[in-house]
């Protein structure tokens, strides 16, 4: 806020964030964001720095869902663009996944020296495990909106399948199941 | 070396762009490629790689940067986001503007429906590939039926059940 001459308070339209501070914000949310950043996203987004109204997040976040790449990486670059085009793109980008990647590295160095250590070899077979079941978690919620959408199951078993059964390799699958599934959810009206 | 970095660009850039709903959905085709055609990795060294890039912060794709590191050190790191984070978000700048000019239309929709089903079904099979890899034991077997309960029922934070989970396998119950 500032005054302007007359006196009166001015409530200037928020500029937009820097290069800058789109690498700080997004940094902090990489470092926040365990298992799955999307919650602490929209907080930080919306309610802490308030670079986007709760309807243009939802509206953003559908197309990241909508394209390929992670729906977080998609949302950086697209909010980075947004107020500062291409080298705010890569500020949020570099700043969501630098922290992670150094981290990571780190527990993979430990890794490389301690994974033929019996404790280490069961501590990780837990948490390898741990993984394991918050995926199929994370599959049930997901399969849970499909219930009253019968061609949509078929069309995910039809996927399951063809990837987790048979082993088919993913791209010749895409192009088969996605543009049916599209079809066929046009004619079922789902 | 340049003959792998090669590689890993191709495959983690053709994941990028397949990446249709989020990073889980890729898992099956990337351990297909990195264990079975390269051969870079066991499918249990996969496995655990995927558990630490689940246990430490960040978005969840970032399973592609250690596998660059474990494949190729450094210069691995690089190539494989570059190739894993560069495609998929050039296609979402280059949409961005689009996606303003066709917010109402129908067949957005009607898209987005379709699609649906075909990430449920590649998020339920890097489930079912992941758990293959990871329970050779019955007490695993536990604690991922456990998790999986307890995460599916409750809000509770994915950090606490992973942390959980190593501490239960770090006891070594049930482990030979």
């Amino acid at each position: 806020m500032s005054v302007d001459i007359s006196g009166e308070a001015v409530v200037a339209a928020v500029p937009g964030p820097t290069v800058g501070a789109l690498f700080r914000g997004f940094l902090g949310l990489g470092l926040m964001g365990f298992g799955g950043v999307l919650p602490m996203t929209r907080h930080m987004i919306v309610e802490d720095k308030r670079w986007l109204s709760a309807a243009e997040f939802t509206d953003l976040l559908g197309l990241c869902q909508f394209l390929p790449g992670g729906n977080v990486i998609n949302l950086s670059v697209a909010v980075g663009l947004k107020f500062r085009g291409i080298p705010g793109a890569v500020a949020a980008l570099i700043g969501l996944i630098a922290a992670p990647s150094a981290i990571l590295i780190g527990l993979g160095t430990l890794y490389a020296r301690f994974a033929d250590n019996p404790p280490v070899m069961h501590m990780l077979a837990g948490l390898a495990a741990a993984a394991a079941g918050l995926l199929i978690s994370t599959a049930l919620k997901m399969a849970a909106p499909l219930r009253a959408r019968p061609v949509a199951i078929v069309f995910a078993a039809a996927c399951f399948l063809a990837i987790a059964v048979l082993r088919l390799p993913l791209l010749p699958t895409m192009l088969v199941l996605a543009p049916l599934s599209i079809l066929a959810t046009w004619k079922a009206g789902e | 070396m340049m003959a792998t970095l090669v590689s890993l660009a191709i495959i983690f850039a053709q994941l990028s762009l397949l990446a249709f709903g989020g990073g889980n959905t890729i898992l099956p085709e990337m351990q297909r490629q990195v264990v079975e055609v390269q051969h870079w990795l066991s499918a249990r060294e996969f496995t655990d790689l995927f558990a630490l890039a689940q246990a430490a912060p960040g978005p969840n794709m970032m399973v592609v940067t250690i596998i660059g590191w474990h494949v190729a050190g450094w210069p691995g790191v690089l190539v494989a986001s570059l190739a894993k984070f560069g495609p998929s978000s050039i296609v979402t700048g280059l949409v961005l503007g689009l996606w303003q000019r066709f917010k109402d239309r129908p067949w957005r929709r009607v898209v987005q429906a379709g699609l649906v089903p075909i990430t449920v079904g590649l998020v339920a099979a890097s489930a079912l590939l992941i758990t293959k890899a990871s329970v050779h034991e019955w007490s695993l077997g536990l604690i991922t039926a456990t998790v999986a309960l307890v995460t599916w029922r409750t809000r509770v934070h994915p950090l606490w059940v992973l942390a959980g989970g190593a501490l239960v396998g770090l006891s070594g119950v049930g482990q030979a």
